[in-house]
Order: C-alpha cells, then sequence, then structure tokens
C-alpha cells in the first residue's frame, strides 16, 4: 500500500522535490507539491473573488438610484454576465479544489495527491482561462452579455467576447475533470490503513462525491457551449428553429449540467461545516452513515431536476409535476444534514471560535436560502419567482452565506495548520459579524423586490424599487469592505503571530492535526496508523 | 441628502430588527404589497398567492422549530457555562422520525401545488386570443380568435426620453408604460400565445398571474381570466439583450361594453389600410 502513492507522487525523475526544489517563481510553476498546489488555487480563487466582487459592486452602484448613472445597460449586462462567471467558476469552485488538495492528502493520510504532475496542469490551466475571461472586456463588442447561464439564441448573437468566454470554460471545465480525477483516486487509492471508506473524514466524502459530479456534468457543458459555438460560426442550427433546431434544447443540456453544479459548489462545504462542527462542539458528528447517505441522494437526485429551472418555457403538466416532486424531494436528505449538524451541537461543549461562527452562521442563513429553494420548487408559484429579485437573493443565500461561508469557516479552521500561526481572533470575529450583517442588508430585501414584481438582469427600474435598492447597495459595499479585513487577517496570519500546535484546536480530531503547524513540505511519506476513535463507529 | 441618508439609517434599522424575527411581523408583511405579491387581479393570481402564503407559513413554523433548537443549545450548551459535552452520535429513532415527518410536510405542499399546476395548464375554451411576438425591444400583438379579431399593434415603451436620458424625475410608471396597450374585457378567459422574432423573452403580468416565455420559432401558451378592472403591469422577465430592462407590458382590464367600443375604434383605424389592401392578412397561428 504505501509503495504505490509513493511512487506516484514523486514520479521517477524528481527526487529533489523536496523543501526547496527550484526556488522562486520556478518553485510555483513546476511545483508538484499539494501544499504548493493548494495554496495557488486559494490564491487565484481569492483574486478571481475580488474581481468578481468589483464587478458586483459596479453592479450594485448602477441599481442605487432608479435611472442610468454609473454604466450603460450594454456593459451592465455584461457585468452581470461576468461577475456570475467568475464567481462560479473562478472563486467558488477553485477555492473548494485548494481546499481538497491541501486537506484531502493530510486527512486521508497520503503523501500527495495521486497524479501529482497532473495535478500541476489542472492548475496551471486555471490563469490563462481567467485571462481569456477577463480579457474578453476589451475585445471589439466586450465581454458576452448573455447572462452566466449563456441561453441560446442570445448567445449565439454575442461579438468575439462569447467565443473567448467558451473557450475559457472549455479550459476550465478540463481543469475541473482533471482535479477531480485526481481526488477520485487519491481517494479511493492513497488512504492509509486502517481508514475505510466510512471512517473517513466528511470532508472525503462529499468531495468524493463532488467529484464525480464533476466528471460527468463537465463534458456536458462543454458539449452545450460547444453547440453554441458551432451555430455561431459553422452554420449549425442547433438552438434555431428555422433550421430545424430548438431554442429550448440549450436550456436543458445547460441545466442538466446546471443543477448538478449547484451541488458542486455545495457538497464541499457541507464537508467542511461537518469537520468544524463536532470539533467546537467537543462531541462526535451526529449521524455519520446518515450524513453519507444524504450526500448520496442529493448527489443522484441532482440529476433529475434539471427542469425545475425552466417552468416557464411552458411544458406539460405531467412533465412540470414530476420536476416539481423530484425538486421537493431533495428537501429531505438536506433537512437531514441541518438536523445532524444541529444534533450535533445539541449537548456539547461548545466555545465559538471564528469557525464555529462561520459554521453556525452558515446553518442559519444556508436554511434560509433552502427555504426559499422548497418556495421556488412549488412550480405554478416558481413561475412567479422566476427570473426576479427573489432568485437573485435565494441563490446568493446559497451561494455567498453557502459557498462562501464554508470557505471562510474553512480557511480559519485550517489556517494555522497551514501557516503555523494562530490568526487574530478579535479581527477574524469582527470579520465574521460584519459579513453576516452586510450579507443580509444587501441581500434579504431582494426577496421583496422579486415578489413586488423587478425583474433580475435590468440596469434601471421603477421609483417603486427605490428604497430597497438603495439598501441592497449599502450592504453591498460593507459586503464588499468587510472582505479587505479578510486579506487583512490572512496576511497578518502569514506574517506571524502566536505559535499554532499540532493540534490547534482543543476539540480537533484527525490526521490533519497530527502533524506539526505549519505541516511540512512532506507529509506522511510513512503511511500513518490510522485508529478510528471508539465514538466513530 | 440628510433626507436620504435618514432614511437609510431608518431602513438599516429595520432590517437589524427583522433579523432577529425575520418573520415575525408577516401578518402585515401579508398586506403589503411592498413586501409581497402585488395584489391578484385573477383567481389564478389569487391562487398562486394563496400558495405562496401557505409556504410562507410552513417555512415559518419550521424555522422557529428548527433554530428554536438551535439558538437554545447554542445558549445552554456552551463550555463557558460548564456544559459537558454527552458522547451520543445517533439514534435511529430520531432519524427515522425527521425523515418521514418532513416526507408528510412535503406532501401537504404537493397537493394543492399540483391543483394548481393542472388548472394553470388548461387553456382550453378561450374566449378570446391573443397572440404576443417579442422583438429586441418592444412587444407585437395580434388579437387572433374572438372578439376583436384582427386587431394588431406594436407597444413599445413610452416613458418620456426626458427620464431615460436625461436624468429628470422618474415618473410614476417609469419604465413600465406603453404607448399601445393591451385591452381585454373582465372576466373573460384569455388565453395568449406567445414567440418571438429573435430571441426568447417572456411575457410576465404579475397581477393577472401569468408568466410565459416567448421562443423563437415556436408558440406556447398561457391564459388568464381578469377579475377586476384596472391597469396591470408588467415587464420582459427573459433576458433578451441591451434593453431587456425596456420592453413592458401593459393590459387594460375594462368592462365589456368599453371593451366593444375599444375594438370598434381599433376596426375604424385600420379600415382605411385594410380597404386598400382587401383583407388583411390572418395573423398566422398554428
Ligand atoms: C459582494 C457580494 C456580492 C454581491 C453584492 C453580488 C451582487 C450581484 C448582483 C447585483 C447580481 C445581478 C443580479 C441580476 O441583475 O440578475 C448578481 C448576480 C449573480 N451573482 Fe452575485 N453578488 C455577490 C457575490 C456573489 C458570489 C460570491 C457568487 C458565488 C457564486 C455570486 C453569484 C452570482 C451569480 C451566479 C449571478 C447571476 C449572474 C447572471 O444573472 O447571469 N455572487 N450578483
Ligand atoms: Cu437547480
Ligand atoms: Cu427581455
Amino acid at each position: 500500500m504505501s509503495a504505490v502513492p509513493h511512487d506516484v507522487a514523486h514520479g521517477h525523475d524528481h527526487h529533489d522535490d523536496h523543501h526547496h526544489g527550484p526556488t522562486g517563481l520556478m518553485r510555483w510553476i513546476t511545483a508538484t507539491n499539494h501544499k504548493d498546489i493548494g495554496t495557488m488555487y486559494l490564491i487565484f480563487s481569492f483574486i478571481m473573488f475580488l474581481s468578481g466582487g468589483v464587478m458586483a459592486l459596479t453592479l450594485r452602484a448602477e441599481l442605487f438610484q432608479p435611472g442610468l448613472q454609473v454604466v450603460q445597460p450594454e456593459f451592465f449586462n455584461q457585468l452581470t454576465t461576468m461577475h456570475g462567471l467568475v464567481m462560479v467558476f473562478g472563486a467558488i469552485m477553485p477555492a473548494f479544489v485548494g481546499f481538497a488538495n491541501w486537506m484531502l492528502p493530510l486527512m486521508v493520510g497520503a503523501p500527495d495527491m495521486a497524479f501529482a504532475r497532473m495535478n500541476n496542469w489542472s492548475f496551471w490551466l486555471l490563469p490563462p482561462a481567467a485571462i481569456l475571461l477577463i480579457g474578453s472586456f476589451f475585445v471589439p463588442g466586450g465581454a458576452t452579455a448573455a447572462g452566466w447561464t449563456l441561453y441560446a439564441p442570445l448567445s449565439v448573437q454575442m461579438g468575439m467576447g462569447m467565443d473567448m468566454a467558451i473557450f475559457a470554460i472549455h479550459i476550465m471545465g478540463a481543469s475541473s475533470i482533471m482535479g477531480a480525477i485526481n481526488i477520485v483516486v487519491t481517494i479511493l487509492n492513497m488512504r492509509a490503513p486502517g481508514m475505510t471508506l466510512m471512517k473517513m473524514p466528511l470532508f472525503c466524502w462529499t468531495w468524493l462525491i463532488t467529484a464525480y459530479l464533476l466528471i460527468a456534468v463537465m463534458p456536458v457543458l462543454a458539449g452545450a457551449v460547444t453547440m453554441v459555438l458551432t451555430d455561431r460560426h459553422f452554420g449549425t442550427t442547433f438552438f434555431n428553429a428555422a433550421g430545424g433546431g430548438d431554442p429550448v434544447l440549450y436550456q436543458h443540456v445547460f441545466w442538466f449540467f446546471g443543477h448538478p453544479e449547484v451541488y458542486i459548489m455545495i457538497l464541499p462545504a457541507f464537508g467542511i461545516v461537518s469537520q468544524i462542527i463536532p470539533t467546537f462542539a467537543r462531541k462526535p458528528l451526529f449521524g455519520y452513515a446518515s450524513m453519507v447517505y444524504a450526500t448520496a441522494s442529493i448527489a443522484i437526485l441532482s440529476f433529475v431536476v434539471w427542469a425545475h429551472h425552466m417552468f416557464t418555457t411552458g411544458m406539460p403538466a405531467k412533465t412540470q409535476i414530476f420536476f416539481m416532486y423530484a425538486t421537493m424531494l431533495i428537501a429531505v436528505p438536506t433537512g437531514v444534514k441541518v438536523f445532524n449538524w444541529i444534533a450535533t451541537m445539541w449537548r456539547g461543549s461548545m466555545t465559538f471560535e471564528t469557525p464555529m461562527l462561520f459554521s453556525v452562521g452558515f446553518i442559519f442563513v444556508f436554511t434560509l436560502g433552502g427555504f426559499t429553494g422548497l418556495m421556488l420548487s412549488i412550480a405554478p408559484v416558481d413561475i412567479q419567482y422566476q427570473d426576479t429579485y427573489f432568485v437573485v437573493a435565494h441563490f446568493h443565500y446559497v451561494l455567498v452565506a453557502g459557498s462562501l461561508f464554508a470557505l471562510f469557516a474553512g480557511t480559519y479552521y485550517w489556517l494555522p495548520k497551514w501557516t503555523g500561526y494562530m490568526y487574530d481572533e478579535k479581527l477574524g470575529k469582527r470579520h465574521f459579524w460584519l459579513s453576516m450583517i452586510f450579507f443580509n442588508v444587501t441581500f434579504f430585501p431582494m426577496h421583496f423586490l422579486g415578489l413586488a414584481g423587478m425583474q433580475r438582469r435590468v440596469p434601471d427600474y421603477n421609483p417603486m424599487f427605490a428604497d430597497f435598492n438603495e439598501l441592497a447597495t449599502v450592504g453591498a459595499f460593507g459586503f464588499g469592505l468587510t472582505q479587505l479585513l479578510f486579506a487583512y487577517v490572512i496576511i497578518k496570519c502569514i506574517r506571524g503571530g502566536e505559535k499554532a500546535t499540532a493540534q490547534v484546536w482543543e476539540g480537533a480530531e484527525g490526521l490533519e492535526w497530527t502533524v506539526p503547524s505549519p505541516a511540512p513540505h512532506h507529509t506522511f511519506e510513512v503511511p500513518p496508523v490510522f485508529e478510528a476513535k471508539g465514538h466513530h463507529h | 441628502m440628510t433626507n436620504n441618508a435618514a432614511l437609510l439609517m431608518k431602513k438599516t434599522v429595520q432590517a437589524a430588527a427583522g433579523l432577529g424575527g425575520i418573520f415575525a411581523a408577516s401578518a402585515t408583511w401579508a398586506a403589503n404589497s411592498k413586501y409581497n405579491f402585488q395584489e391578484p387581479a385573477s383567481r389564478m393570481a389569487a391562487d398562486i398567492h394563496d400558495l405562496h402564503m401557505w409556504m410562507i407559513w410552513i417555512c415559518l413554523i419550521i424555522f422557529v422549530v428548527v433554530f428554536g433548537f438551535m439558538f437554545y443549545s447554542i445558549y445552554a450548551h456552551r463550555k463557558s457555562k460548564g456544559a459537558v459535552a454527552a458522547q451520543f452520535h445517533e439514534s435511529t429513532t430520531v432519524e427515522i422520525l425527521w425523515t418521514v415527518i418532513p416526507v408528510l410536510i412535503l406532501v401537504g405542499m404537493a397537493w394543492p401545488a399540483t391543483k394548481t399546476v393542472l388548472a394553470q395548464k388548461d387553456t382550453t375554451n378561450a374566449d378570446i386570443t391573443i397572440k404576443a411576438t417579442g422583438y429586441q425591444w418592444k412587444w407585437g400583438y395580434d388579437y387572433i380568435k374572438g372578439e376583436g379579431e384582427g386587431i394588431a399593434f406594436v407597444s413599445t415603451l413610452s416613458t418620456p426620453r426626458g427620464q431615460l436620458e436625461f436624468g429628470e424625475y422618474p415618473g410614476e410608471n417609469y419604465l413600465l408604460e406603453v404607448d399601445n396597450p393591451v385591452v381585454v374585457p373582465i372576466g373573460k378567459k384569455v388565453r395568449i400565445l406567445t414567440t418571438a422574432q429573435d430571441v426568447i423573452h417572456a411575457w410576465w403580468v404579475p397581477a393577472l398571474g401569468v408568466k410565459q416565455d416567448a421562443i423563437p420559432g415556436f408558440i406556447r401558451d398561457t391564459w388568464f381570466r381578469a377579475d377586476r378592472e384596472g391597469v396591470f403591469r408588467g415587464v420582459c422577465a427573459e433576458l433578451c439583450g441591451k434593453d431587456h430592462g425596456y420592453m413592458p407590458i401593459e393590459v387594460h382590464v375594462v368592462s365589456e361594453e368599453k371593451y366593444a367600443a375599444w375594438v370598434a375604434a381599433q376596426k375604424q383605424k385600420s379600415a382605411a389600410p385594410a380597404a386598400a389592401a382587401a383583407q388583411p392578412a390572418p395573423a398566422s397561428a398554428s
């Protein structure tokens, strides 16, 4: 068992790759060490998060008052589209892959990811993709303005920025698939002796399932955008009725990718939160097995609900009813997760350091997004919510307060392991409270805007929507500025601070806490012996 | 400015208060359309509104119960209070319970929802059929069956340029007003066929409870029966390019007599050109 990962991780001609192989820039360009690659993913995604954030704030500035003050409608649509694409493909997804790279080998007791060179390649595909995507703002016609969903035939009308976005998506998709294969193989083949599947940390489980989702749906997205590409340039008519095609076909294919995609962005978040809550409740995770089954059921169900994004396209009643029921069913395993977390907290001995604050905040606010999700599953009512600010509120509750808050929680949780220093707890807590308050000030009013009739993806609106929009803009700027505080806390922690112990957190359990802090460049070159604590199973 | 700041302060305080008991004021909230769906003007819209409120109440109850447990635990089970961690980590009974109860709740939601879907999809026996065609960026209407048959016009945004481009203070119906509104009689079943010329648009009038994508090359349908007179405003609800925010929909629901008069006036307007070109080409429904 031990020889195999060893070999794979180091390749054959690369035995000098301990602490200091190549230095300077070359260290990063040639990096094959999972920790270096993890760090690069995290930095990349933070840069993309800030870029997407600047776009969001420009949108919010325009929406501060009725009338056009800051940008013209065309550019507004470009910003909306690019904000969505950058946040989804540039910020959230790579950030979770960064966590996977850093933590999975440490959690399963492996020396590195299974395919270390491919790992380098999956990361280094991302910067060129980002340059293509963001560079498209500067070509004639500007970036694509068809919305992050890139619906045909609107996307067929766009300028060359659309082609650049398509290629960027191809490249990012390839990167995701390679990353996912690496994760699957690492988890399945490189666990320490004694760590059976049902004993591995839940974060590994959620990533294992997520990786399968990625492998299954990224090619579907690639197919959808390639059909757009050939419709644009090579005379095909997949989405053009005049040539026997159908615009709605695009939506079916896109959402067959799109719905599993939302679980790709939330399952690893569930994993992170499931690591953190037991630590700070000093009590084992409640219902470990049911957590695994719930995750798997969510993943399977996610393949049969896609048309809930398409209720307004006008489908037969039976089809609507099928997709409505299937979607409602997802609430059951999702509910099980929330109940399990709360049962883990119940009669624990809790403390509320920043990772725990973000995790509890996650449960609270993500669940609100879950409630609106349940409301959206009701087809006849969804038809009224669809494409309004109610939906914008819903998906920011699950993406920002869900995925992003879990990423913050995980960052604070493992930061001492990464840097060897404790972060500034006071500032961390302040980051949490400011994020939590400003998040709600920004997005809660959007529910009302949507219900009252404000459609999404517009730069201007009737004055009756003015006050909630003003409030949302104030909140958004507060939220944006708060993230600079986050950057400051991280930089401060990298620079120094109180020395972190190997254990870091009193209640922490798992192999990652058995290596020193900061985790040395090479860990688990000899597989550790994994002894499950009695109370796991 | 200070006025604005004061308003913002007030809103911020309100939002903060809202966070404590987010749904606490939902009774007044339900009555005030600023915070909720527009007042329904059709039976379908009323059903949708009821379903929506039903969902909110169920979610509210679950919210209170679930987070009641969580916040009690946060309050009571703290290390700083000397709480000692229990070590239990599963309970088959509890786990079965909290799987089965949600399923039952879902059935309680699915039942009325299914009935509404079936009603919504029943576009048969319409009194009047109107085809709405989405263009970048305006709507075209053809009355193709029932009283008013043959009427056709294009409907575009009528907000004055001064407000749109030169920052004059926006009027009450800013971005929600058109030159030629759709006129329909009260109490009649109106079937709307939607299609589009270029990209996908969506025909949405919230108070009537209808939203239907308009898809180029295809025809889809929806229907409504207005139960009160008035002017109901909606917008295009599918991103359709640069001026997506500038192609509103305005529906005037009038009495049967007024409708007859409107039809007569429209016919007269088009009589002159129609006489010259023999018959107006029948609208191409399929
Ligand atoms: C600073 C925080 C954020 C603010 C203020 C913000 C604001 C906005 C705004 C104003 C829109 C346009 C809504 C519309 O007109 O339809 C939007 C859309 C969107 N946002 Fe955010 N956002 C933020 C963070 C995020 C994050 C972290 C994600 C994570 C994935 C995200 C994902 C999206 C998506 C997918 C869209 C839809 C884009 C589209 O309509 O094509 N946002 N956001
Ligand atoms: Cu979905
Ligand atoms: Cu539109």
